[in-house]
């Protein structure tokens, strides 16, 4: 059970080269793309806007509505069939957990702010690129947020403690943990934790300081990029 | 007696710089946040995406982006979508829509039952003001009052919302100026709606003028660029 180098030649502690842009997306409200090795993710944000079936209004505060989706050609040859599946629907409301912590709605009662994450290309942690991608789609529209949200997906391979997983690590033969992370960077505060696996405590506990200390790199990326846009 | 700490009193930004939501502004209690920002115990942060402005030991942030959100005593430029029992329904660029009643929408008298459409039709344009904003975002219009009219002729395009104070200038300078090199005719509304009625030449002038001022919102001396760019050609 010894996975003695990464596939890719990284270090253990090492993410994959990573781009992220904002404004991607004219037509929306706020718009981002944020890529991560070979994972491609672009969100767009539309609202606060009118919110029907009338049912669904909250009237002391909006709500928050995302949809993931992986375009058929995306992923590793097998066609993902297009739409909704279970899986996409599951991840779509992870996001909205994931997000609404940091969110305010309160000024925007009755109405709902839509986030729509597309997946041109895949190569594992799609999640975390998508709520990575949605943070930085929800500040460029300009909503009330305590902080932005980074994720990123640890894990362990054979015997080691890694950072950004590809789709040939989640799949070695001897055994892998996925855990996918996502963490405001500011206070540390986790608002998205899952993992497909079988961790101890101890490892599990260092992975998520792995996940905190990574996790840095990709906000000062999403703040960049946030900045860039406005640059003299 | 209460002692002034100010060795911990420290600002971490400049004036006129960028924050993204979360980022740091200063710490300390000598501090006052105003809205965009709010306090995290001792640390002060920024709350939505803006350009810093510092006045003393006030903080200010200004907004670049967001839809529109309506505001008592606004002066917009909305469009009918629906005619009801008694008035009228206008999008007004916004996540609500507005109503126009007929006790606001005309100084004439309108007899019960008339057909409204008479008045204002569906698709029709006008120049409003926001008289009453609800706690649930209900808003009433009025028609009646200094430059409040229906629109005829001319284009209408969308801009940022929050570009528009950059758009009107300082006592409307900016687009008194676009107005008199292009000679059209500008009603900017304050919810990001712009009616421009001029010769077709003038007015595609006056939207790339437009458009400059809304991209390069954040610039300083921009009157000038734009005279320039105006009086070329």
């Amino acid at each position: 059970m010894v996975y003695k180098k990464r596939f890719d030649n990284r270090d253990w502690e090492e993410l994959r080269p990573m781009e992220a842009k904002v404004g991607v997306v004219p037509r929306a409200d706020g718009s981002a793309l944020f890529k991560i090795g070979k994972t491609v993710a672009i969100a767009a944000v539309y609202g606060p806007r009118d919110l029907h079936p009338k049912f669904l209004q909250n009237p002391s505060s909006g709500i928050l509505r995302c949809d993931y989706n992986m375009l058929p050609f995306s992923g590793h040859g097998e066609r993902v069939r297009p739409g909704g599946s279970r899986r996409s629907k599951e991840i779509s409301m992870v996001m909205e957990n994931s997000l609404l912590p940091v969110l305010d709605l309160k000024d925007y009662p009755n109405t709902v702010i839509d986030v729509f994450v597309d997946l041109p290309q895949t190569d594992a942690g799609t999640r975390c690129a998508a709520i990575t991608a949605a943070s930085m789609a929800l500040a460029d529209a300009g909503l009330h947020m305590k902080d932005l949200v980074s994720a990123v997906a640890v894990g362990k391979v054979g015997d080691k403690i890694v950072a950004d997983l590809t789709y040939d690590e989640e799949s070695y033969e001897e055994g892998c943990t996925d855990i996918p992370v996502a963490i405001l960077p500011n206070s540390g505060q986790i608002t998205l934790l899952q993992m497909d696996g079988e961790v101890s405590p101890e490892d599990l506990n260092n992975a998520l300081q792995l996940a905190k200390k990574v996790c840095k790199q990709i906000y000062e990326l999403q703040k960049k990029a946030l900045k860039e846009q406005y640059k003299q | 007696m209460i002692e002034k700490n100010t060795a911990k009193e420290k600002l971490y930004v400049q004036d006129r710089s960028i924050v993204v939501p979360g980022e740091l502004l200063a710490e300390g209690m000598g501090f006052i946040p105003s809205k965009g920002i709010y306090r995290d115990g001792e640390l002060i942060r920024a709350e939505r995406l803006g350009m810093i402005s510092v006045d003393k030991n006030v903080i200010k942030l200004i907004p670049l982006s967001g839809r529109y959100i309506p505001k008592v005593n606004d002066r917009v430029i909305g469009k009918v979508i629906d005619v009801l029992l008694s008035g009228w329904k206008l999008d007004i660029n916004s996540a609500y829509n507005a109503v126009l009643t007929l006790k606001d929408a005309s100084s004439e008298f309108i007899a019960k039952g008339e057909n409204l459409t008479k008045y204002y039709d569906l698709e029709d344009f006008v120049v409003t003001k926001i008289t009453k904003v609800t706690s649930q975002k209900l808003v009433d219009i009025t028609m009646i009052g200094p430059g409040l009219m229906t629109l005829r002729g001319g284009r209408i395009i969308t801009v940022n919302p929050f570009k528009v104070p950059r758009i009107i200038g300082k006592e409307g300078s900016m687009v008194t100026l676009i107005k008199q090199k292009t000679g059209c005719n500008i009603v900017v509304g304050q919810n990001g709606w712009v009616w421009i009625n001029g010769e077709p030449e003038c007015e595609v002038k006056a939207v790339q003028a437009i458009r400059m001022v809304e991209k390069q919102a954040h610039l300083q001396g921009l009157t000038e660029i734009i005279k320039v760019f105006l009086e070329a050609k």
